[in-house]
């Protein structure tokens, strides 16, 4: 975070900024695991998006580690600033509004992106908004994205997270701000907001929920989620047990497309009758995932063969560990979104990366008749571009801002989608110095001090 | 790098406690208190002692818990007590530490984001030395001292200085280690009340020294001083002193696939 500096704003970056009438310009800053991203708009529309990664950090690990990522983050957060500022073509002074990621999350990593962004909003005497994480996933699909025909790839370079060497950053937008940047909304066609009956599924190393939005600013409802790994977590896990690397979405994917998906039968966990009863009179975990006992089914797998002194099946294990994984999960989200008459689904979070993901959710929700909507890649992994769309929405909304003493709360629910309030005084809460890394919506691997 | 118009700085410290202060520093052309506003006169004969820093107003915690709540705002109320616009700003400093990671970070992402903010530059300020400061300035210690402050698992972060006629300086450091590994010299700070068996308070410096935590208002001074050419070797980047790597273990998985 040392190595910046900023410069007088010039005359033409201001006017370019305030060219588009009326619309919130807002800051998104998003720190709550390992990806340090900074996000530019102007209401829907999408100025800057710059992500820098400290995956190649945690690589060694198989997973991410607390403590490096959030050392990682206050590096990486100046610079990364400035580049989201310099693609925006605005300066910090005429932002409308910071956002940022206030949880859920590590609670460390967290409080770098909100300590900075409460210090820029008081030095700029700007709104600050402290927003939910898994809100913002859903909010970059009414960002419009792209001109037209830049539909596959429409900003940055792509996938941060195929990059291999220390900090990557995407190189930013590779588009002009300006009219003709409107003229190709990418994310639900004409909709400036989300239609009326939307879910969304979240799927990342430590995020794995289906949830009903009814407005982004109002009305967000959990439907379901894991009960213990996240779907990325169990992909991390897998990957360390069969020796295929980090991360394990990519690695397992790859070596799943020479392996048979039908050559062992894992369990799809939470699909019983007696945790899923009827539509009519659901089971506790009708619309909840596990992910914990196919983990374990993968181990003994492995395990008979290395015990019988034969070569371990890997390509065949990954694809059916992947098919096991990507049955469960699309089945109950479509069937949570008919059950509860959605009629349109945004996946997002760093697994709407994976090809089998999309190919048998895109199936399944054609089948029952539910749009499906998938923002680029760059977009469905963390970055700050989501969080800066959830504040312009909720700018737009009139909501009032947080207050510069709300604390970072890792196990924020979905259903809060702001925190606008300090704790009550006295309350021992989550924001203590000492990351406790659990429940944090991360793929974690260790408790760190 | 000495400015010449008055430094006013907003200086914060989250290695410990967390604490935040304004510190205002004269030209030395405006030597008496309170002139800074007005023309500045020529210096009355035989008046050579400059005002030193001035703390405008300062806060602080002894929680460890909420820094990430506590420290933009109590830094809005110091600006408010202090009655400076914040335009008038010149820099922010920022103690580096050594302290415990997550509150450490704290402050230094706040310093970072308000400097950005306000186009002044963030200085840092190793936060061992504020506790020197005080040592220097508050009590009758005199030659080679220790500041050892917390560093948990049974650790002080420490640092040895030393104050003499030639004046005040850092000897080594700051380092992080077992308490029964320090020089045998006098010492303050709170390391010293968690390690009495092992360490021993400095006699001239007062029972209360054995509780000591950095304070920014001291962090600040420092700062001031050494914009202003006064002071040499305080100042450094204003990047986070850990003096440790984080303590994760390669699971024995990935060692295998390694």
């Amino acid at each position: 975070m040392s190595a910046y500096t900023t410069g007088p704003s010039t005359p033409a970056s201001v006017e370019t900024a305030v060219s588009a009438a009326g619309e919130p310009l807002v800051l998104g800053i998003e720190t709550s695991c390992d990806e340090t991203g900074i996000g530019i708009v102007r209401g829907r529309q999408l100025l800057a998006h710059e992500v820098a990664s400290s995956m190649e950090e945690h690589v060694r690990f198989g997973g991410v580690i607390p403590e490096i990522a959030a050392r990682a983050h206050v590096e990486a957060f100046g610079p990364t600033l400035q580049r989201a500022l310099d693609t925006a073509e605005v300066d910090l002074h005429d932002l409308d509004a910071i956002a940022v990621t206030a949880g859920p999350g590590l609670a460390g990593a967290l409080m770098v992106g909100l300590s900075a962004a409460k210090g820029l909003a008081m030095a700029l005497n700007k709104p600050l908004y402290g927003v939910n994480h898994l809100v913002a996933h859903v909010a970059v699909g009414i960002l419009e994205t792209a001109r037209p025909g830049d539909r596959e790839n429409p900003i940055g370079s792509g996938h941060p997270k195929q990059e291999s060497t220390g900090l990557q950053t995407n190189t930013g937008l590779q588009m002009n701000p300006g009219p003709q940047a409107n003229t190709g909304p990418h994310g639900l066609p004409g909709q400036t907001v989300l239609p009326e009956n939307t879910g969304a599924l979240l799927v990342s190393g430590g995020h794995t929920e289906i949830l009903r939005i009814g407005s982004l600013t109002h009305d967000v409802e959990l439907i379901g989620s894991t009960i213990d790994d996240a779907a990325g977590e169990a992909y991390d896990k897998t990957a360390r047990l069969l020796g295929l690397g980090y991360p394990g979405g990519p690695k397992i994917d790859a070596a799943a497309a020479q392996g048979d998906p039908a050559a062992f039968r894992f369990p799809r966990g939470l699909t019983m009758p007696k945790f899923e009863g009827s539509a009519a009179n659901p089971g506790k975990h009708r619309h909840n995932w596990s992910f914990s006992g196919l983990k374990t089914a993968v181990a003994r797998a492995a395990e008979q063969f290395e015990a019988a002194g034969k070569p371990v099946p890997t390509a065949d294990i990954a694809a059916s560990f992947q098919e096991a994984v990507v049955d469960v999960l699309t089945s109950k989200a479509v069937r949570a979104c008919r059950e509860r008459g959605l009629e349109h689904l945004l996946l997002g979070g760093g697994v709407a990366a994976n090809r089998r993901l999309r190919e048998v959710l895109a199936t399944r929700c054609a089948e029952a008749g539910i749009t499906l909507v998938v923002p680029p890649v760059s977009l469905c992994t963390d970055n700050g571009a989501m969080v800066a769309a959830l504040g312009a929405q909720l700018v737009a909304a009139g909501e009032s801002p947080s207050s510069l003493a709300i604390p970072a709360s890792s196990s924020l629910p979905p259903s809060t989608i702001q925190v606008e309030e300090p704790r009550a005084q006295g309350h021992a809460g989550e924001t203590s110095p000492v990351d406790t890394g659990a429940g944090t919506g991360c793929g974690v691997q260790h408790h760190l001090t | 790098m000495a400015y010449h118009g008055r430094v006013l700085l907003l200086a914060l410290d989250t290695s410990a406690g967390a604490s935040a202060a304004l510190v205002s520093l004269s030209p030395r052309s405006s030597s008496s208190p309170g002139a800074s506003q007005s023309p500045a006169g020529p210096e009355p004969p035989g008046h050579a002692e400059p005002v030193g820093p001035q703390v405008l107003a300062a806060e602080q915690t002894p929680a460890t818990t909420a820094h990430a709540e506590w420290l933009v705002p109590a830094a809005q109320r110091v600006l408010a007590a202090s009655e400076v616009a914040a335009e008038e700003i010149t820099g922010v400093v920022v103690g580096v530490g050594p302290g415990p990671f997550t509150g450490l970070r704290v402050g230094l992402a706040a310093a970072h984001g308000l400097a950005l903010g306000w186009r002044v530059p963030v200085h840092g300020v190793c936060s061992l030395d504020a506790l020197a400061l005080r040592t220097v300035e508050s009590t009758t210690v005199r030659g080679e001292f220790l500041v050892a402050t917390d560093a948990r698992r049974r650790e002080v972060y420490w640092a040895e200085y030393v104050t003499d006629d030639d004046g005040s300086r850092l000897i080594q450091g700051p380092f992080v280690s077992s308490p029964a590994e320090l020089p045998d010299l006098p010492a303050v700070g709170a390391g010293v009340g968690l390690y009495p068996e092992v360490l021993q308070l400095a006699e001239q410096a007062p029972a209360e020294a054995a509780e000591w935590t950095p304070h920014a208002a001291e962090l600040g001074c420092l700062a001031a001083s050494a914009l202003s050419g006064d002071l040499f070797g305080v100042l450094c980047e204003p990047r986070p002193l850990y003096l440790r790597e984080s303590d994760a273990q390669v699971p024995a998985q990935m060692r295998k696939a390694g």
